[in-house]
């Protein structure tokens, strides 16, 4: 394998984590702004473990994990009782929060940013993308899935019907947090340097992006919206300035043309559902 | 000392003022999280920049970088919120977003990636009062912005387009049964957040003398903090969000350092999401499910 497309597998396997850290929440109904401060914590909390108290990675990047998810638990539960924009907007100001603390955590290098030692082999970022994926997709075999679709979809129907609204909603979050937090945890082991200026808003928002250019309604949509995002730019690379320019006007026109994004699951329910709606 | 700063932050909170009433108007009325907004009050700046540097008057460079945002905003509301008016609330958030980016990509294929020197406009005369060192351009701009608001404020509370845009925000589904026509309202709505948030761009690039294709991102993000911190749709919220957001910047930059200010910042404004989820001056939402 070529030293470029090895450098753009794997930044497609972290786009995918992030992607999926995104997806979670957003299959219940919540629109994460904030996953790059679970990245952070990830990152962070995972560099601090091999670096200092020289723990290995295998052990490191699940334990940053979970930590990122207690984080994410802990501000779940206050933070969930908004709820669309708010929620929103809750997790913007969260994200923008967690990477400003550690830009003036000295312990973790400040502003001049934190060299890791361990270092991850791309074999490593690939199988660790493959397995968030498989978990999505055997997650999406139970009724967990369920349950997020029914909070997603009527929260007072689902709450009649016996969910625990607010527990699936926290443990949308959680999760998502914990994905986050791993993939956050791998991109120190992998790149060898994080900066707190990293873990900005447009790291949280890009995966945003994807999931919706892919398609919330399935487990797949994520997958096919980091591919896209992540190859598109790439062959574009031709057209060197214009990229980006390109690419943004693909997809403000790929959106107008279909909002429910590129993988749905039925295309004829939803072509049945757009018609009923044309006269509004 | 901390008097001056206070100006200071007076002077930066009214630039983030009108980028809060821009996005209140779209998100209080269309409930629409208008990420194009940071790329209009970026596109202000950098095409009065160019006009400026074209050898226009800068009269004429104003006026063509407001009517430049008027028409990219028109081509927001068609391309962005038309389609998916009635879906996910999200999904518009995606292609505005694609806005964003595009007009940061081709200001930079334009003009360059590097921070642009915006002429003086005015010569340096400034006011001092007592010790206090008062720039006339930032006198002028908040004088300017103080104006828009309250103009903005007796337009929506005493004619009759304010009239229906206030229906629009408390229902759209009302506001058709009523019979206001949304397809010539809410491209106006678009013009008038665009010319807003361009105006707010303007001022920028005339008080601190900057532009960049970049420089609407952190004004663009700490405009949505002054609208939430206010209360979502309240354009007096806006106005209180957007000189507290900036008076906490300035100070925290003076008082403890310069990498504190997302902290200060943004710590305000998940706490009062957390306290005060409506907001300082918003009201609570009516019809909360949960």
């Amino acid at each position: 394998m070529s030293g470029y497309l090895t450098g753009v597998l794997v930044t497609l396997s972290f786009n995918v984590i992030a992607a999926y850290a995104v997806y979670l929440p957003m299959a219940a109904g919540q629109l994460n702004l904030g996953i790059a401060g679970f990245m952070a914590i990830g990152a962070y909390l995972g560099a601090f473990l091999t670096n200092e108290l020289s723990w290995p990675i295998w052990a490191a990047v699940p334990v940053s994990a979970g930590l990122a998810g207690t984080v994410g638990l802990l501000i779940g539960l206050p933070v969930l009782r908004t709820h669309g924009i708010y929620l929103a907007m809750a997790t913007f100001a969260l994200g923008q929060v967690i990477s400003a603390t550690f830009l003036n955590l000295e312990v973790v290098g400040g502003a001049a940013g934190y060299p890791v030692a361990a270092y991850a082999p791309p074999a490593v970022v690939f199988a660790a993308a493959a397995g968030v994926f498989l978990f999505m997709v055997l997650l999406s075999t139970t009724r967990f899935a369920l349950y997020l679709t029914a909070v997603k979809s009527d929260a007072t129907v689902a709450d009649l019907l016996g969910i625990s609204v607010r527990g699936i909603q926290v443990a949308a979050f959680t999760l998502g947090a914990v994905v986050a937090g791993f993939g956050g945890a791998l991109y120190g082991h992998h790149y060898s340097f994080i900066e707190a200026q990293h873990f900005n808003v447009m790291l949280s928002v890009f995966p945003v992006l994807y999931v919706l250019f892919g398609g919330t309604q399935t487990v797949l949509g994520p997958l096919v919206g980091a591919l896209f995002f992540t190859l598109a730019p790439e062959w574009l690379r031709a057209s060197a300035e214009w990229r980006y320019a390109l690419f943004a006007m693909f997809i403000i026109l790929f959106m107008a043309a279909r909002p429910q994004g590129l993988v749905t699951t039925s295309m004829f329910r939803l072509l049945g559902r757009r018609k009923a709606q044309a006269p509004a | 000392m901390v008097s001056q700063q206070i100006v200071n932050g007076l002077m930066l909170g009214s630039i983030y003022m009108l980028v809060a009433v821009a996005f209140t108007l779209a998100i209080g009325v269309l409930n629409f999280l208008n990420f194009s907004i940071p790329g209009l009050f970026m596109l202000g700046g950098m095409a009065a920049y160019g006009g400026v540097k074209m050898g226009l008057h800068w009269s004429l460079a104003f006026a063509g970088a407001l009517a430049l945002a008027g028409l990219v905003s028109l081509a927001v509301e068609r391309l962005a919120y038309r389609p998916m008016r009635g879906g996910d609330p999200e999904v518009p958030l995606v292609s505005s977003l694609g806005f964003l980016v595009l007009l940061e990509n081709l200001m930079l294929i334009r003009f360059g990636s590097d921070q642009q020197a915006f002429p003086a406009l005015l010569a340096d005369t400034n006011l001092r009062v007592g010790g206090l060192v008062i720039g006339m351009a930032q006198l002028a701009s908040l004088a300017l912005s103080i104006a828009l608001v309250i103009w903005l404020s007796w337009f929506l509370s005493a004619t009759n387009t304010g009239r229906r845009v206030r229906t629009v925000a408390e229902s759209g589904e009302t506001a058709v049964l009523l019979g206001i026509d949304m397809s010539s309202l809410v491209p106006r709505l678009f013009i008038g957040s665009a010319l807003l948030a361009a105006t707010a761009g303007i001022l920028f690039a005339v008080n601190y003398q900057q532009v960049s294709p970049f420089m609407g991102e952190g004004v663009g993000f700490k405009g949505v903090a002054a609208m939430i911190v206010g209360g979502m749709g309240s354009i007096w919220g806006a106005v209180l969000g957007g000189l507290l957001i900036g008076m906490v910047e300035v100070l925290s930059i003076s008082l403890i350092g310069s990498n504190v200010v997302n902290i200060t910042v943004y710590g305000l404004l998940l706490l009062i999401l957390i306290l005060r989820p409506q907001g300082l001056m918003g009201r609570p939402p009516s019809r909360e499910k949960l």
